[in-house]
């Protein structure tokens, strides 16, 4: 047969389109994680200046400015800045922030005396030209010019500049000043909605599973809301979005930005997965447990609560735990229903406008400031670690329930 | 005064199950009951609890509506609604003590007045019906301890019908998917014709702000907007589809078991990734990887944002999903017809591309079809590295705007409710919504199909 | 009949992993004869059918040691293509497995993958003869663009006897074809087989001695891997030599 080389060479060609195709995935993956790997990693640590104070212990310390108090002391560390322009210069290179510390440092030293060098937060714009983010052209370097320039390099070579830990990133929530925005009111406005949205969809969906896994008969009614389920699995998310807009937003009249609203939501949005989840793991147990339980007379419902669904319990937390895990990364029903204000507070509780952590880095993302491009990758990389956490424990858990068969 | 009553009956409620409980354990000490002591002392508790929680909520429902509407009156002059309402809220603001503000209206402090001797009365009221309902519960109950009461029974019953308004509540969320989308909807069209919604070439919602304008400028023309997700989703087809199958045909025809058990869940973990991630790569990376691209081919006007841009990423949030269903619909192909093409003398692409393809073909396109519904549902991608300008073009380096954007930009930011401007999100809404739908529907109806064929 | 030598098996071992299936198996099998293999469950013998057309391949953990040559030539032998040798040696399976393809595309599969045909009327004369040749062409000739799946389990059988006959091979192997059929669909098959073997060398696997008795010229049992006797038919039926082969013709063991 002639024709068996070349449908050879056609083998080995279709056998390569599928191997490059694996690859080529896993590729973009590689890349996508690196990317925002290498962009996030410098945020974890901030650019801090040091500052040479000389307060005495009996220094009236309730009524000063800390921020001219301190400009006070940085200037008098360069007695060469002698214009206006110069000692603007020099000062704008320390952060809003820096004042705020300041305070701290004065209200944890009330009796005694301040002495020596102490670290204060440095201006974004230093803290992109240190990382090499922005880079240097001359005496310039991006938004830095040379009046800047000059001190800088003057406190480098003292050593007056340092990379210290980003204390700011998980300890404070989000601020118009890149380098004091951090991400922890969006993680708690992420933890209130999640919490409420597991509370609202886990035991309505569970009962819903067991009802028609167990209790319907299968008619034509159990069909529709068969079909209801695996359709609105599939809705995309922003229309669940307008859902919790027009229903609690405008009907309920719930509090606007609330992770409360966020979290009824992403409950309904979950839903279906957890119900879907819950079916399978209820179907996997097999029946002949139940009918040993039932031959011993117990009740369907005793039944059902006393055996089955200890035994499916494995595969419905599994399911739930894979649901909450990309309810956590939804972002468009919550632009619906608010959760995308500036909110510079933390929230107290879910009913305090706030935001979440994926909506906190779609706002970042969109900043034209250079310094919150790696903020906002660190915060990806604080998302995709909760989410591998969770996956983590789904494997767990996935594992644990083979070893119960 | 409300949280007094509900510790109230609830600790009656509580007192009620540990009551009945114990009489009922005494009883089963001597006789054998139909029901566990624990299980009469729930039918107690719930007795006692949930009819007086029930009336609780319907009056706070009630009194809620009557205050609204007397308030009202005291505002009979203005005819603005929403003026109304602000006012009304102020008042309730004020006499709560939420805030110091007056308005400045002769009807306000009456109002102020009314509503305080409202709600006092109210709660006096509410206090004694609803705690003397629940003590007479209560003291019914009690008489029910008995050996033969199927006290089991009735609460297994209220169980089930908790399990079945559970399940029926799915059909509720459709139902308030629908209705809220429709009626929004329908009071765009009372604005905005129909016709030209669905076929007008112009879409830039954000200029007819001023009332004159509206409907008469023709700028709701949604075709730029239908257009623009379309080109997309081809994108991204283009994009997921080969890589999608051929990663699939390659895990489950050819790879050996230790290889599919490591590429096969790290393509799922680009399904984990969060949709804002992609956004993210797609300006970080993705934008400049193009404008690059076309400055080394002499296109130098690529825009930063542009349909490719966004098909591309969207593509490749899509990769596991195309891959993850196409697998499954061929390894549905029983092995039998796997080695009977083998015995043949078929090689293996052979055997997959006349053999195993054609048979699980239903199923390759219901996850096609799947994923086509995906790609034009998403949101978070397009609206970071797509455009939110509705340019009505076929060409992917142009920057055009999908239907999830404009809902998006039409949302966020100030709204005047009520305004075409807003209602219009609900009608793309509606439009993406029962698109999906029926994309859906086909392709399930499609894979059932096509399971039928081999039962 | 002259006796040519068409497969020569010479102390083949089998492994699956750690387990061994077969354990030094010699066998020949004879041209245009039917040899039949007969034993217990588990006792290998598909496994050795399996080994001639090389689809152990497909399972990645079967080791194989020995040699078995076709017409002198060792088909495991790493310059020969198995595509080519599943050309000459063509397989059928105990439950029918037609493809989800009119009952002329199951048929012309095999002729239209290998090249063998120039035109739709070379095409069309290998489907009717194939189909004659398995003695379907009568019950199906006017509805050969009809799905094949809709035949009866007999009917779907012959069908794939058909497509195995259309690339023109010089052994059918056959394993246990008749089992998930009916006594006459069985029947109609075991005649077919008197026939074919005119033309093929069948090698047939069965786990019903009467069937072996009835359609095979050679019988070999096997026995937990091992291959215990082989002898004409006859003889081991009527005077078998081992006690393990008598044990399990008069059914003391099965």
């Amino acid at each position: 047969m002639n024709n068996i080389s070349a449908r050879n060479k056609s083998e080995k060609r279709f056998q390569m389109y599928g191997k490059t195709a694996v690859l080529i995935a896993i590729g973009f993956l590689v890349i996508l994680l690196f990317n925002i790997f290498s962009t996030g990693i410098s945020a974890f640590k901030q650019t801090y200046i040091a500052v040479n104070l000389e307060i005495p212990a009996d220094f009236d310390k309730k009524n000063i400015n800390p921020r001219t108090e301190l400009n006070k002391h940085f200037l008098k560390m360069f007695p060469e800045a002698t214009t206006r322009t110069e000692r603007r210069a020099l000062l704008s290179l320390l952060s809003k922030g820096a004042r705020y510390e300041f305070s701290e440092l004065i209200n944890q030293n009330k009796e005694r005396s301040i002495q020596g060098y102490h670290w204060f937060l440095a201006s974004a714009d230093l803290d992109m030209y240190i990382k090499g983010t922005v880079k240097r052209q001359g005496d310039t370097a991006g938004r830095i010019d040379e009046n800047q320039m000059f001190f800088i390099d003057k406190l480098l070579s003292k050593n007056l500049i340092e990379l210290q830990a980003n204390k700011y990133l998980l300890s404070s929530a989000d601020s118009r000043e890149p380098e004091m925005a951090g991400i922890r009111g969006a993680i708690i406005g992420s933890l209130y909605s999640i919490l409420i949205a597991f509370l609202v969809s886990f035991p309505i969906a569970v009962m819903a599973a067991v009802y028609l896994e167990k209790i319907a008969s299968k008619n034509k009614f159990s069909d529709l809301i068969e079909t209801n389920i695996n359709n609105l699995a599939a809705v995309p998310s922003i229309v669940f979005g307008l859902l919790g807009l027009a229903i609690f937003l405008n009907f309920f009249e719930l509090p606007r930005s609330a992770p409360l609203v966020g979290g009824l939501t992403l409950a309904l949005m979950t839903l279906p997965t957890i119900v879907i989840a819950s079916r399978a793991a209820i179907k996997s147990v097999p029946p002949s447990i139940e009918e040993a339980a039932i031959g011993l007379g117990a009740s369907k419902v005793q039944t059902i609560f006393g055996f089955t669904l200890p035994l499916a319990m494995p595969g419905i937390l599994t399911g739930t735990i894979i649901g909450i895990a990309q309810a956590i990364g939804e972002t468009a029903p919550l632009l619906m229903i608010g959760m995308v204000a500036f909110v510079v507070d933390v929230p107290g509780s879910p009913l305090d406008a706030s935001t979440a952590l994926p909506v906190q880095i779609y706002l970042w993302a969109d900043s034209p400031e250079r310094a919150f491009t790696e903020r906002t990758s660190a915060a990806i990389m604080v998302l995709l670690g909760f989410l591998i956490l969770l996956n983590l424990t789904a494997i767990y858990l996935r594992k644990k329930l083979e070893k119960k068969w | 005064m409300t949280v007094f009553l509900l510790i109230l009956i609830s600790s009656l409620a509580v007192y009620g199950f540990i009551l009945n409980k114990s009489k009922a354990s005494v009883m089963s000490d001597t006789n054998i009951m139909h029901s566990q002591p624990h299980y009469h002392g729930l039918y107690s508790a719930f007795i006692t609890l949930v009819p007086a929680i029930l009336l609780l909520f319907f009056w706070s429902f009630i009194v809620n509506m009557i205050t609204n509407i007397t308030l009202k009156d005291f505002f009979s002059d203005i005819t603005d609604t929403g003026l109304i309402k602000f006012y009304t809220d102020g008042v309730i603001g004020y006499a709560e003590g939420a805030t110091d503000k007056i308005i400045n209206h002769a009807g306000f402090m009456p109002a102020v007045e009314h509503y305080q001797a409202l709600q006092h009365n109210n709660k006096i009221l509410q206090f004694i019906v609803i705690s003397t309902l629940s003590l007479m519960l209560f003291r019914y109950s009690l008489k029910f301890v008995e050996v033969e009461f199927k006290a089991r029974d009735y609460i297994e019953r209220v169980i089930v019908i908790v399990m079945r308004a559970s399940a029926v509540f799915a059909i509720f969320v459709t139902i308030g998917i629908v209705l809220s989308l429709l009626l929004e909807t329908l009071r765009f069209f009372d604005s905005v014709n129909v016709f030209d919604f669905l076929f007008g070439l112009h879409w830039s919602p954000q200029m007819a702000i001023r009332a004159d304008q509206v409907g008469s400028s023709g700028s709701f023309g949604a075709v730029p907007v239908f257009t623009g997700t379309l080109l997309i989703a081809f994108i991204a087809m283009t994009v997921a589809t080969p890589i999608g199958m051929f990663s699939a045909i390659y895990l489950s025809q050819y790879a050996s078991e230790n290889i599919r058990s490591y590429a096969k869940p790290i393509i799922e973990i680009l399904a984990g990734i969060p949709t804002v991630v992609y956004g993210f790569f797609a300006v970080i990376t993705v934008a400049p990887f193009f404008r690059d691209m076309g400055a080394f081919f002499s296109f130098t006007n690529m825009s930063s944002e542009s349909a490719l841009i966004a098909g591309s990423v969207l593509g490749i949030m899509i990769i596991p999903f195309v891959a993850s269903l196409t697998d499954d619909a061929l390894t549905a192909v029983p092995r039998s017809l796997k080695e009977g093409s083998l015995a043949m003398g078929a090689t293996l692409s052979e055997t997959t591309k006349k053999v195993i393809i054609p048979a699980s073909f239903h199923g390759i396109v219901g996850s096609f079809l799947l994923a086509v519904s995906r790609a034009i549902g998403e949101t978070m991608i397009v609206v970071m590295a797509a455009g939110f300008a509705a340019n009505l073009t076929f060409n992917p380096f142009d920057s055009v705007s999908t239907v999830t954007v404009q809902i998006v930009g039409l949302l966020t930011g100030d709204q005047e409710f009520n305004s075409p401007k807003t209602l219009s999100a609900f009608a793309l809404a509606f439009v993406l919504f029962f698109i999906t739908l029926v994309l859906n529907v086909i392709s399930l109806t499609i894979v059932k199909k096509y399971r039928e064929e081999y039962e | 009949m002259t006796e040519n030598l068409k497969v020569s098996i010479r102390n083949l071992n089998v492994f699956y992993g750690k387990k061994q299936a077969l354990f030094d198996v010699s066998l020949n099998i004879m041209e245009k004869e039917v040899t039949s293999l007969i034993g217990p469950s588990g006792c290998g013998k598909s496994t050795l059918l399996k080994c001639i057309n090389r689809m152990n391949d497909l399972v990645e953990i079967c080791n194989i040691n020995g040699q078995i040559l076709l017409d002198s030539v060792d088909i495991n032998e790493v310059s020969q293509d198995p595509v080519l040798l599943r050309m000459k040696v063509g397989m059928v399976f105990q439950k029918p497995n037609p493809f989800p393809k009119s009952i002329y595309d199951n048929v012309a599969f095999g002729p239209r993958l290998h090249g063998m045909t120039k035109s739709k009327e070379d095409l069309d004369n290998i489907v009717i003869q194939s189909l004659s040749k398995s003695g379907l062409y009568e019950e199906v000739k006017d509805r050969l663009y009809e799905p094949g799946t809709g035949l009866s389990g007999g009917q779907q059988q012959r069908l794939c006897i058909a497509r195995a006959l259309a690339v023109n091979p010089q052994i059918l192997l056959m394993d246990e074809p008749c089992s998930a059929l009916d006594p006459i669909a069985t029947a109609k098959i075991e005649d077919l087989i008197a026939e074919l073997k005119q033309q093929y060398t069948i090698v047939i696997v069965t786990h019903s001695m009467q069937q072996a008795a009835r359609v095979s010229d050679r019988t070999a049992y096997m026995h937990m891997g091992e291959l215990i006797e082989t002898g004409m038919t006859k003889t081991i039926f009527s005077n078998p030599q081992h006690e393990k082969t008598q044990d399990y013709i008069t059914g003391r063991i099965g």
